[in-house]
């Protein structure tokens, strides 16, 4: 397998430098995953202004794969309506799931079209998908109906507490 | 390297047995495949090892031709079987220099083998009639170390939750070693267990045990050790290091997964309470109560698992063919070089004792800025297997202040060539990242 397959030039860019990272106020609610078999972690807020997503902020550590991800996410959902936003998710979900041989939607994934390559790495497909379980969990706690989206998250998820 | 000159009458490097890297890697069949396009270079043997055509041929032999169940048949094969299961269990007494074949315990892996000490002492402290040593409540202590593979740690975790006692470790310094400066105070009047391991399987450090043990015996307390990265890797005595119990696993040494050991001291598994109830553990069976068998069948319950333990054996007798002083001293020499070549790696950092004395072949580090995960994939891209992660041993990652980190480990088999593949793997993480 080719490595700079999985390591496109668009990941590494969101990874060195993050569009939108950091956490911020004020916020409808948030979730916080992390995937227990490498330690990788992300936090994702969401605020709505009715049915849009004002902002999608997030923090975390570990992999390029899984920080790139939430980078993407960042710029993807924020400025959506909940509706489309959950398109994109699903879309991203189903890439992701294919093992390489599910051809993205450019019009709707944007950068997220670089992850294609991860979907070959069953090991790294959920470093990939760790910020876009966490969005949708925090999405579903602000109230925001989720049920068009996709269901074989098996990471941990627990309420922040600090 | 620098070389010192060894005062005479001590033992000189010639002394030192060797052999042959080469001929032994043609024993391992899967060493000759390639990864990525490159060859493989397998160096993640502390996670498992690999497997020789002997122990693979051993397995295929059991089914072929003596494939029976054990202690329970008269008839031919039945019979074979259970010689083959039994002279297993003799050969690993051995290996160990246990003094008799009934102190070794066949259980799946050291994971098991930790469980079950751990629930004897559940066992005898409901009811009464528990052996007063397996005895626990609360005021007791159980200590283990910082530096534990997981399943060193929640067996006594959840032994605790159950009978009230308090859980206690020893620290691990900056360096990687155990903290034992706390000792007298750790390890005290009210401490039941000792529990700890030999060899980290993050670090690589092997523990001196001898004060520790020297503690423990004066405040009567029981000593079990985490062999599972030492008894691979280096001659085990247990005769020597004065346990009362040790842990280990066969797939870490040429065997088989599914097969693992708990060597206990005869007396003390005699007065354990079985913890699996079943066929093969009962002395006699009523509808209003059974007695059990004696060790080690009282712990045995079920049909074991009879083809790898026939293979455990046949793996112990190839490690004893090469030699375990010289693998030991195979494997000290890779580390003493390994160390040095990784030193020239920009901004990489090594977790654990950074020369090659007190530590084994296993190498944690970490590398500047970029994420293990992402070093193990480049590294797996140039046909170099390494493990990354926190690899069982949160604890040691929080202790050191990173979320997981990149391990190479080695045994038998690695070669300098394999490690200089590591180091130019590293180079090409660094450009990728850079
Ligand atoms: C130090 C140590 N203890 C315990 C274990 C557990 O071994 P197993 O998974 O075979 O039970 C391992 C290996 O993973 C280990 O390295």
């Amino acid at each position: 397998m080719q490595v700079d397959q999985l390591y496109q030039e668009i990941i590494l860019d969101h990874y060195k430098h993050p569009h939108g990272r950091g956490l911020r106020e004020p916020y409808a609610a948030e979730a916080h995953h992390v995937n227990p078999t490498c330690g990788d972690e992300v936090t994702i807020r969401v605020a709505l202004d009715d049915d849009t997503l004002s902002d999608v902020s997030y923090d975390g550590m570990g992999c390029s794969i899984s920080q790139a991800s939430a980078s993407v996410l960042h710029e993807l959902l924020t400025g959506r309506d909940t509706g489309q936003a959950f398109a994109v998710h699903a879309a991203f979900v189903e890439l992701m799931s294919g093992r390489g041989q599910v051809t993205p939607e450019e019009e709707l994934l944007g950068d997220a079209v670089a992850f294609a390559g991860v979907a070959r790495y069953p090991a790294r497909v959920k470093c990939a998908l760790l910020p876009w379980m966490a969005f949708k969990d925090a999405a579903a706690r602000a109230g925001v109906d989720v049920e068009a989206g996709n269901e074989d998250s098996n990471e941990r998820s627990e309420v922040k507490t600090a | 390297m620098t070389s010192i000159a060894i005062p005479p009458g001590m033992p000189q490097y010639d002394d030192v047995p060797r052999y042959d890297v080469e001929a032994v890697r043609a024993d391992f069949p899967i060493l000759g495949r390639e990864v990525n396009g490159h060859p493989m270079v397998y160096l993640d043997s502390a996670n498992t090892s690999q497997k020789p055509r002997q122990v693979l041929d051993a397995l295929r032999q059991h089914y072929e031709r003596h494939n029976g169940n054990v202690s329970r048949s008269v008839h031919t094969v039945g019979t074979e079987a259970t010689e083959a299961y039994e002279g297993a269990r003799a050969k690993v007494a051995t290996f160990i220099n246990a003094p008799s074949p009934d102190e070794v315990v066949f259980v799946k892996n050291s994971t098991e083998a930790i469980n079950l000490v751990a629930y004897a002492f559940s066992n005898a402290s409901v009811g009464a009639g528990g052996d007063p040593r397996f005895r626990l409540g609360p005021g007791d202590e159980i200590v283990i170390s910082e530096m534990e593979h997981h399943s060193n740690i929640v067996p006594w975790q959840l032994l605790c939750e159950r009978t009230g006692a308090t859980l206690r470790w020893f620290p691990v310094t900056d360096g990687g070693r155990l903290d034992e400066s706390g000792l007298e105070e750790l390890v005290n009047e009210r401490t039941k267990l000792v529990s700890f391991v030999h060899m980290s399987n993050i670090l690589g450090t092997i523990n001196a045990t001898a004060r520790i043990t020297e503690r423990v015996r004066q405040v009567g307390a029981l000593l079990l050790l985490d062999c599972s990265q030492s008894v691979p890797h280096l001659p085990v005595d247990v005769v020597d290091l004065d346990a009362d119990f040790i842990a280990f696993t066969g797939h870490k040494m040429c065997a088989p997964s599914g097969i693992g050991v708990l060597w206990g001291r005869g007396e003390l598994l005699a007065a354990m309470p079985p913890v699996f109830g079943g066929g093969s553990m009962i002395e006699t069976v009523a509808m209003t109560g059974s007695t059990y068998a004696p060790p080690p069948a009282r712990f045995e319950a079920g049909t074991p698992p009879i083809a790898e333990a026939v293979a455990l054996g046949a793996a112990v007798d190839y490690l004893t063919g090469i030699g375990m002083r010289a693998i030991q001293w195979h494997e000290k020499e890779l580390t003493a070089y390994a160390l040095d070549a990784l030193e020239t790696v920009p901004g990489l950092r090594i977790f654990g004792p950074t020369v090659p004395v007190g530590r084994g072949g296993t190498i944690s580090f970490g590398l500047e800025g970029i994420h293990p995960h992402d070093v193990g994939q480049v590294l797996d891209a140039e046909g170099v297997e390494v493990r990354v992660g926190h690899h069982c041993a949160r604890p040691v990652c929080v202790r050191f202040g990173v979320p997981a980190t990149t391990r190479a480990s080695f045994y038998l088999y690695t070669t300098t060539g394999e490690v200089d593949a590591l180091v130019r793997g590293l180079e090409q993480v660094r450009k990728v990242f850079g």
